[in-house]
């Protein structure tokens, strides 16, 4: 492998409190060498980084890759190639596929495509129920040893308490967190967008902030019972937001994410029955997606995860009670985030890469989210003035369905090294 | 002067002007009469292709529409879901371009979903009229409830109208909030707190909690249906408590201060949400509505296929 300096970036690195304008050298797959005038080894690629941040590689806690079972819509290869296009170089796939990924065997074998694929790192999440049904724990201890980093039964609620008492509890033996997808499903029975007044003046059914809320509170409370780390998915409340803060206060094991989507959009997007505002949680008001900016100012939400829901585009165009849920989010979320949050003020480019690599490897546990001497080459080059439009044709993702096709975002991703491999690269200069 | 235009589609009463509602309410005004002639037929929309397609059970409405267009002597296909290719897995989209490409110029929906009229509209080029989305919108039964109004009250700027039980799944309520406020009218709703939709009051409506306050305050009610599947999703008891608590009945009428306007959408579910007595009294203008819906039908058909409201007046309804 061809070693690797980037020269003059400004090297932002949260795990080790580091900002400023470094060289970065990266030999036999790992960061060999931070720092002023690095001289670089014969024969090796020098990029100019110049008015571009180099940062750890981005790393996505949530994502949904089709494969196995909806193929058409994504594979793990084209999801993993759509990660790097966005500076991502960990990602986490949930296990709502067709089958489940509740068993080692299905563990496995989300691990042999992403080795396989090259791109960006798969990491699987096992389902904490057999078939994600809400009833028998799944194996977790042989999904931890195939390579599951965390469980989940995400896209579904986890309903009863009990199951998510014993998955806490019993997660603790393996050190994984549990995520849940924090919905009252007896309260958001057949909603499809947030219940308020935009979904009163569309005649479609609400789901209320409190069936989100009634969730978290719970989940909250049985962290305390049992003292296991539950991550909360994708929060979109102000409600949530509070109760997240006081359960941190308490310092009770809970992490949470937000998405791009719940920090950017509002419910007003789903005018004109737009089903690419169609999300779950569903897209709230103004005063929510400005409760999770400040939670994720400070940290009472640690993380941005995009939940990456890739559908093919004619499952979205059709009645906005039929659509399904979710968008694409891998290879807009960094232009999001620095649009949305850094140029407002909201958060500065450290804190930012905080919340989108080195706090997403420290809650599940992932190599990654530093570039310390010795540490794999898991890096992002990106510009963080770039001005572009998103083009849905331009997406590496098998899938088109984004609410901000035709958007202008900031930020744009360079160059995403994996274990030191050129794993994307939009210019291919730079020699 | 300038004559507003209702653009391609009705799909609702929401972004609708008061201007263009007036012109439809003031267009359905010459064609009542064509409705009663011996033969009951202008050539208005001779040689138009009109598809009805229900994908919802419907009687009154279809068969309102039907006449509507009958009467203008367009040509007519229906269309039910059921025994079609939507019964086969089609989606609306393919539904929709296979109209089309039988080279229709209107499509009057009906759909079970909220938005699927709008939906419609944005992907083919021929005229959509909304007869019913969901939750969303009824727009013509609207404008025929206004039409009612106006015919008994001579105008609506300043009338108080209750729209009366549940809200929440109705879109005829929607269309009746939309179009009364637009025309300058004072809007209530009045039902359990269960079948109110969140937000309602921003709408710019007031939110009576009783019926006898709706009966106080009101000049006209107009009682929605209750359909019977709202018990057992639990957003009520019962049919009979909801009848003791919410129902019109004539008791509760006698207390008026007033003599109040009558209007039901139907169909009735007698003895629950409307008393036989009231349906059927002397200030019931329940059938009225019903023929006021061909005429107001007949003027969104018309005006939609490019007719202007001097053509019809005083004419009878001639060709341009």
């Amino acid at each position: 492998m061809r070693p690797l300096l980037i020269r003059g970036a400004r090297v932002i690195d949260p795990s080790r409190d580091a900002d400023g304008v470094a060289d970065v050298l990266v030999v036999d797959g790992k960061i060999r060498a931070v720092g002023r005038n690095v001289a670089p080894p014969e024969n090796a690629r020098v990029i100019d980084g110049a008015g571009k941040v180099a940062a750890p590689g981005l790393i996505d806690l949530h994502v949904h890759f089709r494969e196995p079972g909806q193929e058409d819509t994504e594979t793990i290869a084209t999801g993993a190639m759509a990660a790097v296009a966005g500076g991502f170089t960990a990602v986490c796939a949930m296990p709502n596929t067709d089958p489940v990924t509740d068993n080692q065997a299905a563990v496995g074998f989300v691990v042999r495509q992403s080795i396989r694929a090259a791109k960006a790192r798969v990491y699987p999440i096992g389902a904490i129920s057999l078939g994600q049904k809400g009833q028998q724990l799944a194996e977790f201890g042989e999904m931890v040893g195939a390579g599951a980093v965390a469980v989940s039964d995400d896209g579904k609620p986890v309903v009863s308490s009990h199951l998510m008492r014993t998955a806490l509890e019993y997660a603790k033996v393996f050190g994984i967190p549990v995520a849940d997808h924090c919905e009252d499903p007896t309260l958001s029975h057949g909603g499809v967008m947030h219940e308020g007044l935009v979904s009163t003046r569309l005649g479609l059914k609400g789901i209320p902030s409190a069936a989100e809320e009634i969730m978290v509170a719970r989940d909250i409370i049985l962290a305390e019972l049992t003292g296991g780390h539950v991550h909360l998915c994708h929060m979109s409340t102000r409600g949530s937001v509070d109760l997240i803060r006081r359960a941190k206060e308490k310092g009770l094991r809970v992490t949470a994410e937000a998405t791009p989507h719940h920090f950017a959009l509002t419910h007003e997007r789903c005018e004109g029955y737009d089903t690419h505002a169609k999300m779950n949680p569903p897209l709230r008001e103004a005063e929510d997606r400005d409760a999770i900016r400040s939670a994720l100012k400070d940290g009472s939400i640690d993380i941005i995860a995009s939940d990456h829901a890739p559908h093919h585009y004619d499952a979205k165009e059709r009645e906005f009670d039929d659509a399904p849920n979710g968008i694409v989010g891998l290879e807009t979320a960094l232009g999001l985030a620095i649009r949305e949050l850094v140029v407002p003020g909201l958060l500065t480019l450290p804190q930012l890469i905080a919340r989108m690599s080195t706090m997403p490897a420290r809650i599940f546990h992932l190599s990654g989210g530093t570039l310390a001497v010795g540490a794999p080459a898991d890096l992002v080059l990106f510009d963080p003035d770039a001005r572009w439009k998103v083009e849905a044709t331009a997406f590496h993702s098998k899938s088109r369905n984004s609410p901000f096709v035709g958007e202008e975002l900031i930020g744009r991703t360079l160059l995403t090294l994996v274990d030191g491999r050129v794993a994307f690269d939009r210019s291919l200069g730079g020699d | 002067m300038t004559v507003p235009t209702l653009g391609k589609d009705l799909v609702g009463l929401e972004h609708l002007s008061a201007g263009q509602i007036q012109l439809i309410l003031d267009t359905a005004e010459p064609f009542k009469e064509v409705s009663e002639r011996p033969i009951k037929k202008v050539p208005a929309l001779r040689g138009k292709t009109i598809v009805n397609l229900f994908f919802e059970s419907s009687t009154r409405t279809r068969i309102s529409f039907e006449f509507a267009e009958k009467r203008l002597s367009a040509d007519t296909v229906n269309v039910a879901a059921s025994g079609s290719s939507v019964s086969k897995g089609e989606t609306l989209v393919d539904t929709a371009r296979n109209l089309e490409a039988m080279r229709i110029d209107m499509v009057v929906i009906r759909h079970h979903s909220s938005g699927a009229a709008q939906f419609l509209g944005d992907r083919i080029r021929s005229n959509v009229i909304n007869a019913g989305d969901g939750k969303h919108e009824h727009p013509t039964q609207g404008l025929l409830d206004m039409l009612t109004l106006r015919d008994h009250f001579k105008k609506l700027a300043g009338l108080k109208v209750a729209i009366c039980g549940d809200v929440l799944h109705s879109r005829v309520a929607r269309s009746n909030i939309w179009g009364l406020l637009k025309l300058g009218a004072e809007v209530a709703v009045c039902g359990p707190p269960t079948l109110l939709p969140r937000g309602v009051e921003q709408l710019g409506v007031t939110v009576l909690p009783r019926i006898e306050d709706a009966i106080q305050w009101a000049d006209a009610l107009n009682i929605l249906r209750l359909q019977l599947e709202r018990m057992e999703a639990g957003f009520i008891p019962s049919l009979r408590e909801y009848n003791r608590v919410f129902g019109v009945t004539s008791d509760r009428l006698a207390r008026a201060p007033k003599d109040l306007l009558i209007l039901h959408p139907g169909p009735m579910n007698r003895g629950v949400e409307i008393d036989s007595d009231v349906a059927d009294g002397p200030h019931s203008v329940i059938l009225p509505q019903v023929t006021n819906g061909v005429a107001v039908r007949m003027a969104v058909l018309y005006l939609l296929a490019g007719g202007a409201p001097d053509w019809v007046s005083g004419s009878g309804g001639e060709e341009r």
